[in-house]
């Protein structure tokens, strides 16, 4: 249930947060404050997926496989 | 012949090359060809996937619409990464059970789910009427980019038969495989192209990138942000969610989930896929940077900023590579339309409705031989289709979203939804899509005492509501009286 919890704050971040920061400045490494909200999430929902992959036991049971497969 | 010519000559003829040796040590059969005999790891399935948002759209048209438009070109940053997390949970059951009943498309997935080939046919339809004007906005683009990096020396028509040819030939040899090997070429030059042109147009042309939006602001007031009326917030947010929920509903990327070897794949791509989208950021920048360097590109034209903006900057031989790097993103999403186009018809629409008991050998024949026949329908509506095809492909993307609800309801552990209501709920979106667009209807026009940013509400909502609605009441209509009958999902185990 956390796991997907995670996993909706993207859509909250994007979707509902996107009229609250519908401006240009300050501008955030070079780029408009909407467009750098955007950017920000985005590298968030990899750091969520990341976290949500470590944690998610559906891929813990499996984990000596995927070192096989890998080498 | 120019140096540009060369190069871009160079990379066709080896995208050719690859895609005809892919086959090797393979025998192609209908699983081999459809779904590379599922056997893909996670680099190919990776690229095959993120080879669905880096094609000439977002290379020409994500410039393009920053160029024109400005800030709504940001949508496209933002739908990719949330389909990525519902690709998370939804991806692995999908995979799962195509392993288990062999399937090698999408309709197949739909017709043994429901277990109703007429299913299967509607769903082929509708795959096959939103990826032909997907394969022709590939081919235009391909014309442009020839055309214009080639300093005119070869016309967008020569252009146009020259990447069908090409994609016919290895798509009949190779069928995915192909695709997966070019794949491999195209990103990494795409990846290195745009990160180069779009870190380097700005520090070249502005200084560096808060230069840039700063002397775009001062330029145009209103233009890096959602304006109130139009494209508005309102837009932005009801765009991405529908595109979002579409992403994985296109026929070749519904495919594409079939070609991986295992389902942890799609959870470990679901952590890099949102990274790799960044790529587009700079893509954006090269619109930006354009604005106010080459001025006054109207309509259709502002797709061509990119390369405007680079014929001006570069010598001919860089100029060349990105044309080069161009051609592939045309060629690899193409090959993986027209291998999923030729599918649909000979595996859902021929086997589904004409002749059940043909064998897979048969199919797979059939499949190869329509390729050349999609591509040259393909050719024919790129050079003489005009504007209709403008309007079929904005249908495109709402058409395949009308499969989602149906999808998704299929996952669960107890389907209650029946083959019926999924049959009627999409004729009733795919229906209200075709409507809405070709008389370009807007919510303002459909429903005018809405407030204003109800207005802006993408209109593919209402073919979407439309859809569930109906397909949760044909549904509970034609509930199975006898609760012992057997459900479609019972055929998994």
């Amino acid at each position: 249930m956390f796991l997907r919890f995670l996993a909706v704050l993207p859509f909250i971040g994007i979707l509902l947060g996107i009229p609250f920061v519908n401006r240009v400045e300050p501008l955030v490494l070079g780029m408009p404050f909407v467009l750098a909200w955007i950017v920000l999430w985005v590298i968030l929902i990899s750091v969520i997926m990341g976290v949500i992959y470590r944690l998610d036991p559906t891929n813990r049971q499996t984990a000596v496989d995927t070192e096989e497969t890998r080498s | 012949m120019s140096s540009a010519l060369v190069i871009i000559a160079a990379v066709t003829v080896f995208a050719l090359y690859l895609g005809l040796c892919a086959k090797r040590g393979h025998d192609m059969s209908l699983e081999q060809w459809t779904v590379g005999g599922r056997s893909f790891g996670t680099a190919f399935v990776f690229l095959l996937m993120a080879g669905e948002i880096y094609t000439t759209f977002t290379f020409l048209g994500g410039s393009g619409f920053a160029y024109g438009k400005g800030a709504p070109v940001y949508y496209i940053l933002a739908y990719g990464s949330l389909a990525y997390i519902l690709s998370y949970w939804m991806l692995p059951p999908i995979w799962r059970f195509a392993k288990a009943q062999r399937l090698v498309s999408q309709p197949h997935f739909f017709a043994r789910k429901y277990d109703s080939p007429a299913l299967g046919v509607l769903v082929a339809l509708v795959g096959v009427a939103a990826l032909i004007p997907y394969l022709v906005l590939q081919l235009k683009g391909l014309g442009i980019i020839v055309a214009t990096t080639s300093y005119g020396a070869i016309s967008s028509t020569s252009a146009v038969w020259i990447g069908a040819a090409v994609v016919t030939c290895y798509v009949i040899v190779s069928g995915v495989r192909g695709s997966a090997w070019n794949s491999v070429v195209k990103d990494t030059l795409i990846l290195a192209v745009v990160l180069f042109l779009g870190i380097y147009l700005p520090i070249h042309y502005y200084g560096g990138f808060s230069d840039m939006f700063h002397a775009i602001d001062a330029a145009k007031p209103g233009f890096l942000t959602f304006p109130a009326k139009g494209s508005s917030v309102a837009w932005f947010q009801s765009t991405v969610l529908l595109t979002a929920l579409g992403f994985f509903m296109w026929p070749h990327t519904f495919g594409s989930i079939f070609t991986a070897k295992d389902e942890r794949i799609f959870r470990r791509n679901a952590m890099v896929l949102p990274l790799y989208q960044l790529i587009l950021l700079f893509v954006f920048f090269v619109g930006f940077a354009a604005v106010l360097k080459v001025p006054g590109l109207k309509g259709g034209d502002i797709d061509l900023s990119l390369f405007r903006l680079s014929l001006q900057t570069f010598d001919p031989w860089f100029v060349g590579v990105i044309g080069g790097a161009g051609v592939l993103t045309a060629l690899v999403p193409g090959s993986m339309i027209l291998n999923s186009a030729s599918t649909l018809l000979a595996n859902d629409v021929y086997r589904g409705m004409l002749k059940r008991d043909a064998t897979d050998a048969a199919v797979t024949k059939l499949a190869r031989m329509l390729v050349p026949v999609v591509a040259l329908v393909a050719v024919a509506f790129t050079l003489h289709g005009g504007e209709t095809i403008v309007a079929l492909l904005l249908m495109g993307y709402s058409f395949v979203t009308q499969l989602f609800p149906a999808m998704v309801c299929s996952l669960a552990p107890r389907n209650r939804a029946t083959k019926q209501g999924a049959f009627c709920g999409i004729l009733a979106g795919a229906a209200v899509v075709a409507v809405t667009t070709l008389m370009h209807l807007s919510m303002g026009q459909l429903f005018p005492f809405l407030p204003d940013a109800a207005k802006d509400v993408n209109i593919g909502f209402i073919a979407l509501a439309l859809n569930i609605i109906v397909f949760v009441v044909v549904s509970a209509v034609t509930q199975p009286r006898t609760s012992g009958q057997p459900q479609a999902h019972t055929h998994v185990h």
